[in-house]
């Protein structure tokens, strides 16, 4: 697999607020841009990718709106983390032939579309999780406080250095024009901002934005096709080991131990080689968490790692550049925006924000509470 | 003859009735919670019900902030049960801010749950 695909295009839409769009037109919307990005049109796409919290059978209903007649579909729905981990059911369709150009594309109106609280009432009616819901965790910041309070416990992490982490990711956000959240942040306004679920405030947990990405994908000997420097697929992998979060085995440890363990072995790369990070910043507890689970410090050391900006622009590790989910967007689903940070920073696009020198980037999906972990490394041409 | 209804419902009749009961499974000597038709440590397919002792451990805790007009805030947390498996549940009794990681606590039935008050 390594080395076998490379993503051609990527592209966002309706980032912020798209107010009177539909979750649909803004996926498609991406779509668009990503196929524009990859100087290609739908009538190209002949492998669909999506997935959606809302919209049932969602790889029908994207291909239906483009007018695809698809050779491959997947809708596979792991959580935010689903968009990395489509990296390899699309690399698989790829390189059996069974496709030639795979669309993946994820669109939310979660801020400014009605009746999520109704919508809400809904899901649980279908999926009722009687050992939970009836202590009326206020999830997900419930359970990803729970993880965070417990690290706190064993290893003396502070909301301090957690806040740290919401300052660095503001900070990046700073540098991109396209991030919703802007206004400087300081430690102390995180601190001291509304609590949600101790020890998360509202400035520790991600934000609430509308909004859509996109890419296209194809086998790497095609990326001479492309107007713009394809982003190789080095690894992939995926692992999960929970769903709720009162069946986690250990919350100060994901599986993001397994997920990172076997995509650095795919690439042949170990941490020291990754020039810039993506990791799904839902809460400041997952920076945290993933950069002890990946391997870029020992674990319980996070909060020591992320103290004195070592993470923010012009520290020693690039994390979150675009702003994160915690200051760029975040519109339930965070994960390919992840990869659209990624690929961007590969090509030198990435403007105030670019990390000189690109040439390995991984980005870190989660999905769930902590549940579902993928793990994605991609290079320049020069790192195949 | 296969039992009369799932695992959960069986768990939720015995709680309605009084009994905090949980999963042993007779092949690895186990207790599994939540209630599954199969033991997830070793696949083993005969789980008995046993009584829990009630015993348990703060795991972790929150305390899930919500307006006085709406009943004020209120506790959420993990407790790990002596016999080794671990739920969700509240602690009561207490403010919710003072349930503490490491509490030991006593399990009880209210309202059809089963919550903890300190040991």
């Amino acid at each position: 697999m390594r080395g076998s695909v490379a993503i051609a295009g990527v592209g966002l839409a309706g980032c912020g607020e798209a107010p009177g769009w539909t979750e649909m037109e803004i996926a498609a919307a991406a779509a668009k841009n990503a196929l524009a990005d990859a100087g290609l049109s739908a009538r190209d796409v002949d492998g669909i990718v999506i997935a959606s919290t809302n919209i049932f059978m969602s790889g029908l209903a994207l291909a239906e709106h483009l007018g695809i007649r698809p050779k491959f579909t997947e809708s596979s729905m792991l959580g935010g983390s689903s968009f990395v981990g489509h990296l390899i059911p699309a690399a698989l369709a790829l390189n059996a032939g069974l496709c030639d150009t795979v669309l993946v594309a994820y669109g939310s109106n979660q801020r400014t579309g009605t009746g999520r609280a109704e919508a809400g009432r809904h899901k649980m009616a279908l999926d009722p999780q009687p050992f939970e819901h009836p202590y009326k965790p206020f999830n997900p910041p419930s359970s990803y406080a729970l993880a965070a309070a417990r690290h706190m416990h064993q290893y003396g992490t502070t909301r301090e250095q957690l806040a740290e982490i919401a300052v660095a990711a503001r900070r990046w956000a700073q540098l991109n024009p396209e991030a919703f959240a802007r206004e400087p942040l300081t430690a102390d306004e995180v601190l001291k901002s509304r609590m949600i679920s101790d020890p998360l405030t509202v400035r520790d947990c991600c934000l609430v934005t509308d909004g859509g990405g996109a890419y296209v994908i194809t086998r790497a000997g095609r990326a001479g096709d492309f107007p713009k420097p394809s982003a190789y697929l080095l690894g992939a992998a995926s692992a999960h080991w929970h769903r709720q979060i009162s069946s986690m085995p250990d919350l100060t440890v994901t599986a993001a131990t397994e997920s990172g363990a076997r995509a650095f072995a795919m690439a042949g790369l170990g941490p020291r080689d990754v020039d810039v990070l993506e990791l799904y910043d839902a809460f400041t507890i997952n920076t945290l968490l993933f950069l002890e689970d990946l391997g870029f410090c020992a674990k319980g050391e996070g909060g020591a790692f992320v103290a004195g900006g070592r993470i923010a622009p012009g520290g020693s590790l690039p994390v979150n550049t675009n702003g994160g989910g915690l200051s760029c967007v975040h519109p339930g689903m965070y994960g390919i925006f992840l990869l659209v940070e990624a690929v961007r920073q590969l090509r030198g696009e990435a403007g105030a924000r670019q990390v000189k020198g690109a040439q390995v980037a991984l980005a870190h999906g989660n999905g769930g509470v902590l549940s579902s972990q993928i793990t994605a490394l991609l290079g320049t041409k020069d790192t195949l | 003859m296969s039992p009369p209804s799932g695992p959960e419902q069986q768990y939720f009749e015995r709680l309605a009735a009084g009994r905090f009961e949980i999963q042993r499974c007779a092949a690895c000597a186990r207790h599994v919670f939540y209630p599954r038709v199969l033991c997830p440590h070793c696949g083993g397919d005969q789980l008995d019900w046993v009584p829990a002792s009630g015993r348990g451990t703060v795991y972790s805790t929150t305390v899930v902030r919500r307006k006085p007009a709406d009943g004020g805030d209120y506790n959420v947390c993990l407790v790990d049960l002596a016999e080794g498996v671990r739920m969700m549940s509240r602690v009561a009794g207490l403010p919710p801010a003072e349930v503490k990681i490491g509490m030991a606590v006593n399990a009880r039935i209210a309202e059809g749950l089963v919550e903890f008050t300190p040991a």
